[in-house]
C-alpha cells in the first residue's frame, strides 16, 4: 500500500498536505491492496454478548483488514462501543458480562483462557471518548506504558516518548513543557496526548471510542487528520456518532442497529449506495 | 403572618449556629486566659525546654516535653499500625473487592470507631499487654506499646474509610486508560489510582493523627501516668490528655498554679489538633478544585 502520507520509520512526519488535499486523495483512491498472508488483522465469528439477560450483540461476524480505518456507526445503544471494547477485553470489568463466539487477532483467539490480558492490550491500544490523561506530567503520561512494562532505560524511554509525541502531532506544542501537568493542556491537546500515550506502547491495532465527541471542530479536524495518517502503520477501528467523520476518514464502515451488524462494506458504498434500507435511513438522518 | 414565621425560623436557625460558635470561642477564651496566667508564673522558654514535668511534686518542673513525647510516641505507634492496615483495606475495597462485598464490609469496619474508647483502653490493659509480655518479658504493666497498638486499631476506619472514598472517587476513565495500556490491577492501583487520590489519603492520615493525639481513655488507662521523656515503648509514659484527666480527677486546688497546668497542657494539645485540622481542610479544598 503506497500512501503519500506514510510516516517515516524515524517517526518524523514527511507530509505537508492540508486537510482538503487529504480528502481529495482519499476519495480518488478508495481501494486498498494487501498481501494475502496478512489479509485480515482481526476476525470475529458469531459473536454474542450478554449483560445478564440483555443481549447487547447478536451474532456478529466481521473481518477487518490490516492498516485500514474501519468506522462503527449506529444510533446510541446499538452495541457499537460494546463491540469495540471486545477487542481489548475491556468489557471484562463489567459485572454480568458474558461473551460467546470467536474473536481472532492475527489468528490468535483472544478469548481463550490462557490469553495474557496485559500482552493483548499492548497489542491493541485504546483511545477513549473523553480525554483521560493521568494527573501526571506530559512526559510521565507518555512514558507510563513503557514503565509498566518494566523498561528502565531512560534514554530509550525519552526517545520513545519523543517519537510518540511527534507521531501524535503534539511534540512541537509541548516539547518545552514536558514536565508540566498534562491537565494544563487543552481538550484537543489532551486527546492527542492520549493518542501519543497509546502509540508509545507500539500497538498494531488502535481502538477509538468516539475520540472527538468531546472536542471542538478545530481539534476534531486535527485529530481526524492524525488518524488518517496513522493508517499507514496501524489498523484503526473508530466508533463515531458523526457520520461525516466516518465518511471522511474511514475505508470501511459498519452499521450497527439493536446489537446487530446490519451492513459492513467499503465506506464509499455505504454512503452512496447502501444495500439495506435501514442503513440508508440512518445515514440520511431519518432516524438515530 | 407567613413573613413573621419565616423570620422566626430563620433567626432561630441562625441562633443555633451562633451558639455553637459562641461555645467554641468561649472554650478557646477560657483556655487562653488560664494559660496566660500560667505563663505569667512559668516562662514559655522553660515550658518548652525543661525535660521534666513534676508540677504535683515538691520540686516543681514545668517542662511539657515529657508529656509531648508521650503523646507523640503513642500516636506514632498508632499510626504505624493504622496506616499500613487501613491503606491495604482501602485499596482492596476500592480496587479488588466485588461491589456487594464492599457495601457490607465498609459499615462493619466503621463499627470499629463506634466502640467506646474506654473498652479499647481496658482491652489494651488486660488483654494486649499480658499477651505482649509473653514476647517482651521486660514490658511494664503500663506502656505506650500496647496503648499505641490498640489506638491504632481504633483509628483504622479513619484511614480506611476516608482513603477508600478518595480512591473510589478517582474517575473510572483513568483506570480504563491504565488497563488499556496493559497495566495489571496492582500497577493501576499503585501507579495511577493511589497517586490520583493522594491528597484525600493524606487528609485521612492527618485526621487519624489528630484523632490519636486527642485520644484520652486508652492512653490514660493503658499507657500509665509517669511523665517521662523517652522513646522507649515498653515503659510507662504519660500523654497530655492522660495528665489532664489525672489532674481534673485529683484533689488539686482550683485556681492554683498546679491547676492551671492543665490549661497550658490543653492549649498545647489544642494548637496541635487545630493545625492538623486546618492542614487537612486546606488539602481537601485544593483537591476538590482539581476534580471539578
Amino acid at each position: 500500500m503506497e500512501s503519500p502520507f506514510t510516516l517515516g520509520t524515524n517517526g518524523k512526519k514527511n507530509y505537508n498536505n492540508t486537510m482538503s488535499e487529504i480528502m481529495t486523495e482519499k476519495t480518488e483512491d478508495p481501494k486498498i491492496e494487501v498481501p494475502i498472508a496478512e489479509k485480515y488483522k482481526l476476525q470475529t465469528k458469531d459473536v454474542n454478548v450478554f449483560y445478564g439477560d440483555f443481549q447487547a450483540i447478536k451474532d456478529v461476524s466481521m473481518n477487518i483488514k490490516p492498516k485500514s480505518i474501519t468506522a462503527f456507526i449506529g444510533p446510541s445503544g446499538c452495541g457499537k462501543s460494546t463491540f469495540l471494547r471486545l477487542f481489548n477485553r475491556m468489557n471484562d470489568y463489567i459485572e454480568d458480562f458474558k461473551m460467546e463466539g470467536k474473536i481472532k487477532i492475527d489468528d490468535n483467539n483472544i478469548y481463550k483462557k490462557k490469553i495474557q490480558l496485559e500482552q493483548l492490550r499492548k497489542e491493541v491500544g485504546m483511545v477513549f471518548q473523553k480525554p483521560n490523561p493521568f494527573p501526571k506530567s506530559i512526559f510521565e503520561n507518555v512514558a507510563y506504558g513503557l514503565k509498566i512494562q518494566g523498561i528502565k532505560d531512560k534514554k530509550l524511554i525519552a526517545e520513545r516518548v519523543e517519537k510518540a509525541l511527534v507521531q501524535a502531532d503534539l511534540w512541537n506544542e509541548v516539547k518545552d513543557n514536558l514536565n508540566k501537568s498534562a491537565l494544563t493542556l487543552s481538550g484537543g491537546q489532551q486527546q492527542r496526548l492520549c493518542i501519543a500515550r497509546t502509540l508509545a506502547v507500539e500497538p498494531s491495532i488502535i481502538l477509538m471510542d468516539e475520540p472527538t465527541s468531546a472536542l471542538d471542530p478545530i481539534s476534531t479536524a486535527k485529530i481526524e487528520e492524525l488518524i488518517y495518517h496513522l493508517k499507514a502503520d496501524y489498523t484503526i477501528i473508530i466508533v463515531t456518532h458523526n457520520m461525516q467523520q466516518a465518511s471522511r476518514i474511514s475505508d470501511y464502515t459498519a452499521f450497527f442497529y439493536m446489537g446487530e451488524l446490519i451492513e459492513f462494506d467499503k465506506t464509499k458504498k455505504i454512503f452512496t449506495n447502501p444495500e439495506k434500507k435501514r442503513t440508508e435511513n440512518y445515514i440520511t438522518g431519518r432516524f438515530g | 403572618m407567613r413573613k413573621i414565621r419565616e423570620f422566626v425560623i430563620e433567626k432561630s436557625l441562625l441562633s443555633s449556629a451562633l451558639v455553637t460558635i459562641a461555645v467554641t470561642v468561649g472554650i478557646i477564651l477560657v483556655l487562653a486566659i488560664e494559660a496566660f496566667s500560667f505563663f505569667k508564673e512559668v516562662s514559655i522558654f522553660d515550658f518548652f525546654t525543661d525535660t521534666e514535668w513534676t508540677p504535683l511534686f515538691t520540686k516543681k518542673h514545668y517542662g511539657i516535653l515529657p508529656l509531648l513525647s508521650g503523646t507523640l510516641l503513642t500516636t506514632f505507634i498508632a499510626i504505624s499500625v493504622a496506616l499500613p492496615i487501613g491503606l491495604s483495606i482501602s485499596i482492596y475495597l476500592s480496587e479488588y473487592a466485588p461491589r456487594s462485598f464492599r457495601k457490607t464490609i465498609k459499615p462493619l469496619l466503621e463499627l470499629l470507631a463506634a466502640v467506646p474508647s474506654v473498652v479499647y483502653g481496658f482491652f489494651a490493659l488486660v488483654v494486649v499487654t499480658p499477651y505482649l509480655q509473653q514476647f517482651i518479658p521486660n514490658l511494664s504493666g503500663f506502656n505506650s506499646l500496647s496503648a499505641g497498638i490498640v489506638m491504632g486499631i481504633m483509628i483504622i476506619p479513619f484511614v480506611s474509610s476516608l482513603s477508600e472514598d478518595a480512591l473510589f472517587a478517582v474517575p473510572k476513565a483513568l483506570r480504563e486508560a491504565s488497563y488499556g495500556m496493559g497495566a495489571t490491577r496492582l500497577q493501576t492501583a499503585f501507579k495511577v489510582v493511589v497517586p490520583a487520590a493522594s491528597s484525600g489519603i493524606i487528609v485521612s492520615i492527618i485526621l487519624a493523627i489528630s484523632r490519636a493525639i486527642g485520644e484520652t481513655m486508652i492512653v490514660a488507662i493503658a499507657a500509665g501516668q509517669q511523665p517521662r521523656l523517652t522513646l522507649d515503648p515498653t515503659v510507662p509514659v504519660e500523654t497530655i490528655t492522660a495528665y489532664i484527666v489525672q489532674v481534673s480527677l485529683g484533689d488539686v486546688q482550683h485556681g492554683s498554679l498546679e491547676y492551671r497546668t492543665i490549661f497550658a497542657a490543653g492549649i498545647t494539645l489544642f494548637v496541635f489538633t487545630f493545625l492538623l485540622n486546618t492542614l487537612s481542610f486546606r488539602i481537601r479544598k485544593k483537591y476538590r478544585q482539581k476534580y471539578e
